[in-house]
């Protein structure tokens, strides 16, 4: 498709690495461009546009349209602009007559093929045929279509054998063969781009045609899934949006961040009036560079949903209806609640919980809320439970919370060790990124106890796969040191120069002993020694080394050991510091990172300084007007377990569902259930609302002005595309309950916040809204040192100053299988969904994942009768749900796996409440389970759907 | 008699071990499973697939793009007719005329019993002899109406 901002333009094939210049002349003006770049793309660079149709700068140039043609001097003939490279001194003409006559005859055979409907067309005005027709003058066909591929019926009204009818099985987009070139744009970009291989030509010469899958596959029964790379390379209508085809081509655009995951792929949100037409990648988007995931391109239905809640809620009590009132009379009810609590409970009976789904800024209101206005620490986030052990980790060994490198970065990696990860799942556009650099030849480690589709996918193939039993990280891990060291692998200039030199003996002391040999820990983790030692030999001595991980590290009873076990096999390899390799936490949320670096948890003012700092609290103190507490505030968990005693008795929680999210379903119900004033901002009547007092109407990221920050610490502008439905942005509606408590804040624009976070925070110093403007993006630490940013930590010397060795003994958790409960569950999440699933449920996503299914390895199934497809209840000692059975040998025998996307099924009524030692993240990664084929739901799941539907009712407004 | 759909799992799992650290492993399968079946069965390339680490859309492709790969089973016998341009010099068409009709079957259909499959080749290298064809492998020279007669009453009893 053509771009509808004109600075991006299309510059038909891809820039060229090298870092040696030529200089050639095209049409009379001298351009100089690196090596091994195509004329065409030189042309470009000159302001020149070469007519074309099969190339498109995301993809190579594959030379089989024919109008790109030009005339070289002293060459013969008439090349190929796309696939000639430039030289030196080269001499180009881009417009002879000769070459005009050819690009008319070209142009005159695509036109005699293709219906001439530009008027109805759904591509009319994005269409590159269209413009191509008018680049090269074309006036007149001389050829009559007698047979043709685009009529349903031939001149003697015949059924024509050539005529495909139009693919609308998938629901974000059609395939209209009627209207293809065979161009192959998208064949390419699902193989270059997105590296699915879901597309072919079929056939050859007059009966080539685009196919998704095999001879009887639709596009939704083939590979597809749905990223839109193909959609975005088609010239035609060919390959068009649905949205497209009912409203309409956009006449504005805005660049802003997708609100999914923690790549945060920017976006141009695409517009009629207020009327978001699509979402596209933007090509400059330094994470994800002009990819996109089936989330983010086409997922963002849930913003117009039904089910979204445009007015405030109040209720006496959770088991009345909801009252639909004014925006004054919610807040005033919550603020008299609140202040009522405090005043009667004292200042610490109240708290927040910010949210990973927000801005940057109401992630920092929301805590300064806690801090400034109800005077504690109780300050919480999601982050709590997924990669909280990432910040305590990284902190102690390196010195910083997040991950060392760009996304960039992977293109340079040689190894890459992906753990307790499914990045085509749950991170697509870094794993597609991925995908393109191990089919240059970059190995592969997977480490997950489940048969990711990393492991074997087409032309992918892990060199090793560890299936390791669930919760033996830090044995498997600490074994491959073990390795390295007693081999001799390590990188002892860089452990001598870089890390403390004492610490590393005493670690490699530690991890020496035969203990932690593969051999003694083959019969812990379940992982053949000789494919462990491999892998080790592998990332020691296999060039660049980069690690990636996800919640299958962190979410354990020993989830921040683990991260200081990766933290500590990068510094032994000397992996650290250079592009290609590092250490790389894929954040679960679009600004858990964000939520993080703002001061969320109760133990941290913003920019992890810890509230006991006198000269911390003193910057605060004095820019805000109060006093704060020195000491750390509760825990997510230690506020339920207050909630239940009695002594916390109120919760403001913004954008996220702790009650499907958090562990031990029950638990958290009865904590939700003591307290007396719950307050939910969210989009919609989520779980936890079920509990809640007020409910505060949110904006969607489509409707504000914030910042978030992605996996890289890469600081991207949100931008606000439409006005709030709901008639504020979620950071106007905190200041709003500030307020109404009495704060007086005047923030009018979410800038001013990022100004007094930069004002409060060193690592954020140099960040403004006008620095975002001009640069694009941001990665912090970003201030006087690195004015333009860090794409890259610790290169000179580690942030804490020197690498810290930690010894990482393992300790087997107490979640044990035993006679009863005799399986391991483990829990992910699938491409099509996200998280809770409030959004991806409430889009035409649910297509690809309609419900949560039990992946049981056929054994297991075998000796419990469990046949596919079957009812199966899913026990713990915790609790225990129903859902149907999927037999599978992706998982290992003993182990069985499901998602958490769907609260009919509510997977965290069975996990349990053992949590990471160093940080309470809960250990959802590892619960024993007993499986047994059912005929229906479980009295639990039975007993909370009348629950929900209950406290959903709301009144209608008085008149 | 046509083998079980496990039976022939079995089959296209030893042809494609059989091939095993061979480069370029695609052709030489789909030609071997051929071989073995006769044509490609449906269920033989997610199998493929699987195995040599491509997708199924990639197979599918290979196998749709060479007219000689077949997707459904040939009958008994397989009479190619040579269209390419000495062949029509010398009256191809007009026999190609008299095989569609001899047979009632249209290019790259099956007579009703099973007997015969007619296809166009185009150039088999046969031009001293046009118009040329192709019965079960065995080339034959100056195929006119009459000859074409006789093969057809040869290969259908």
């Amino acid at each position: 498709m053509k771009d509808f901002i004109i600075p991006d333009r299309d510059f038909g094939t891809p820039a060229a690495k090298s870092k040696v210049m030529v200089t050639l002349t095209v049409d009379g003006f001298d351009v100089t461009v690196p090596e091994g770049t195509s004329i065409m793309r030189a042309a470009a660079e000159a302001g020149i546009s070469v007519p074309k149709l099969c190339a498109t700068d995301s993809i190579d140039a594959f030379g089989s349209c024919r109008l790109c043609l030009v005339e070289i001097e002293g060459r013969a003939g008439t090349p190929a602009s796309c696939t000639t490279p430039v030289a030196a001194g080269m001499k180009v003409r881009t417009q002879t007559a000769r070459l005009k006559t050819l690009r008319r005859g070209v142009m005159e055979l695509y036109i005699s093929d293709h219906p001439l409907d530009c008027l109805t067309c759904s591509a009319n005005g994005d269409c590159e045929l269209q413009d191509m027709a008018g680049a090269v003058g074309l006036r007149d066909v001389r050829y009559e279509a007698v047979d043709t591929h685009f009529r349903a019926k031939d001149n003697s009204g015949q059924a024509n054998p050539q005529w495909m009818p139009k693919d609308d099985s998938n629901p974000y987009f059609t395939y209209d063969p009627a209207k293809c070139i065979v161009c192959s744009r998208c064949v390419r970009a699902c193989e270059e781009v997105q590296g699915t291989f879901a597309l072919t030509i079929q056939g050859r010469g007059w009966d080539s045609r685009v196919s998704f899958g095999a001879k009887t596959d639709t596009a939704l029964t083939s590979d597809c899934v749905s990223c839109g790379a193909c959609v975005q390379a088609c010239p035609t209508a060919t390959l068009q949006e649905k949205s497209i085809i009912d409203i309409g081509t956009p006449e504005r655009s805005v660049i802003t961040t997708c609100a999914y995951c923690g790549v945060g792929c920017s976006f141009k949100a695409e517009l009629r009036g207020d009327e978001l037409v699509r979402m596209t990648p933007y090509k400059h988007g330094k994470a994800n560079r002009g990819h996109s995931c089936v989330k983010g391109r086409f997922a963002y239905g849930y913003a117009s949903h039904k089910d979204r809640i445009l007015n405030p809620l109040i209720r006496e009590s959770i088991n009345d209806p909801w009252r639909e009132v004014s925006w004054d009379e919610a807040l005033g009810f919550a603020a008299g609640r609140m202040k009522g609590i405090q005043e009667k409970y004292g200042r610490h009976s109240v708290g927040v919980i910010t949210s990973s789904r927000c801005t940057n800024e109401e992630a920092y209101l929301v805590q300064k809320l806690a801090r400034a206005v109800f005077r504690n620490n109780n300050t919480d986030t999601c982050a709590r439970v997924c990669h909280s052990p990432t910040g305590y980790g990284l902190g102690q060994t390196f010195g910083t919370s997040a991950g060392t490198q760009d996304f960039d970065s992977v293109e340079q990696t040689d190894v890459v060790i992906v753990i307790g990860a499914n990045p085509t799942d749950g991170h697509p556009v870094f794993a597609s990124r991925l995908k393109k650099r191990l089919r240059k030849g970059a190995k592969l480690i997977v480490i997950d106890p489940r048969r990711i589709d990393l492991v074997k996918s087409p032309h992918i193939k892990a060199a090793h796969h560890l299936p390791l039993r669930p919760g033996t990280n830090v044995a498997v891990v600490t074994a491959m040191a073990h390795v390295i060291v007693t081999e001799g692998l390590f990188d002892e200039d860089f452990i001598r120069t870089r890390c403390d030199w004492d610490e590393f003996t005493d670690y490699a002391e530690f991890v020496a002993a035969p203990n932690h040999s593969p051999e003694a820990t083959e019969l812990l983790t379940g992982v053949p020694a000789k494919d462990l030692r491999e892998a080790a030999r592998l990332y020691a001595r296999g060039g660049n080394g980069a690690i990636y991980y996800g919640l299958g590290v962190t979410e354990h009873s020993q989830g921040s050991t683990t991260v200081i076990a990766i933290a500590n096999l990068a510094m032994l390899t000397g992996n650290i510091g250079r592009p290609g390799v590092g250490v790389n936490p894929l954040r679960g949320q679009n600004n858990v990172q964000g939520s993080c670096d703002m001061g969320s948890f109760p133990h941290e003012l913003p920019g992890y300084r810890h509230v006991s700092n006198d000269a911390v609290r003193d910057i605060f103190e004095s820019l805000w007007g109060v006093r704060i507490d020195n000491e750390p505030g509760l825990r997510i968990p230690n506020m339920l377990d207050a909630a239940v005693e009695g002594t916390f008795k109120g919760l403001y929680c913004q954008g996220e569902d702790i009650l499907q999210s958090d562990p031990d379903t029950r638990h958290v119900a009865a904590g939700l259930a003591a307290m007396d004033c719950v307050i939910v901002h969210d989009l919609f009547l989520n779980e936890t609302a079920n509990y809640a007092h007020v409910f505060l109407p949110g904006s969607t990221f489509l409707e504000k002005d914030g910042t978030f920050t992605n996996a890289e610490r890469r600081i991207n502008r949100v931008r606000k595309v439409m006005a709030p439905r709901n008639g504020y942005a979620d950071w106007e509606v905190t200041q709003l309950l500030a307020n109404a408590m009495g704060a007086g804040w005047t923030y009018t624009h979410p800038g001013q916040i990022m100004d007094e976070i930069a004002l409060t925070t060193p690592s954020f110093a140099g960040v403004s809204y006008e620095k975002l403007e001009t640069m694009g993006s941001v990665q912090w630490p970003c201030n006087e040192k690195a004015p333009e940013g860090t794409p890259l930590m610790h290169v000179d010397g580690f942030v804490r100053g020197r690498g810290k060795f930690i010894r990482t003994e393992y300790v087997a958790t107490d979640e044990k299988t035993g006679p009863r409960f005799p399986l391991l569950l483990t829990t992910g999440r699938i491409l099509s969904q996200y998280n809770v699933g409030a959004q991806t449920r409430r889009t035409a996503n649910v297509v690809w994942h309609p419900e949560d299914l039990l992946e049981v390895h056929p054994h297991d199934a075998e000796v419990r009768g469990i046949a596919d497809g079957q009812w199966v209840r899913l026990a713990s000692r915790s609790g225990e749900t129903t859902l149907r059975a999927r037999i599978t040998d992706r998982v290992s025998p003993g182990v069985v796996y499901t998602t958490f996307h769907h609260p009919e099924t509510q997977a965290n009524v069975v996990t349990t409440d053992y949590s990471d030692w160093a940080t309470n993240c809960p250990e959802y990664k590892v619960t024993a389970v007993q499986v047994a084929p059912s005929n229906g739901p479980s009295e639990w799941q039975v007993d909370y759907a009348e629950q929900a539907e209950r406290s959903r009712r709301i009144l209608p407004a008085a008149e | 008699m046509m083998p079980g759909i496990a039976d022939s799992a079995e089959q296209i799992g030893e042809i494609l071990r059989a091939h095993d650290g061979l480069e370029g492993p695609l052709i030489p399968v789909l030609h071997a499973v051929q071989a073995a079946f006769g044509y490609i069965p449906g269920d033989a390339l997610p199998l493929i697939a699987q195995h040599l680490n491509v997708s199924r859309a990639e197979v599918h492709g290979v196998i749709s793009f060479y007219h000689d790969f077949r997707e459904e089973p040939a009958g008994r016998h397989i009479l190619k007719l040579c269209r390419a341009e000495a062949c029509q010099a010398m009256g191809a068409d007009r026999v190609a005329a008299h095989a569609r009709d001899a047979l009632g079957i249209g290019w790259h259909q099956t007579t009703p019993d099973g007997s015969v499959t007619l296809e166009p080749v185009f150039c088999l290298g046969l031009c001293a002899c046009a118009p040329a064809a192709l019965v079960d492998g065995r080339v034959l020279g100056r195929v006119d109406e009459a000859r074409l007669d006789a093969l057809i009453a040869e290969v259908r009893p």
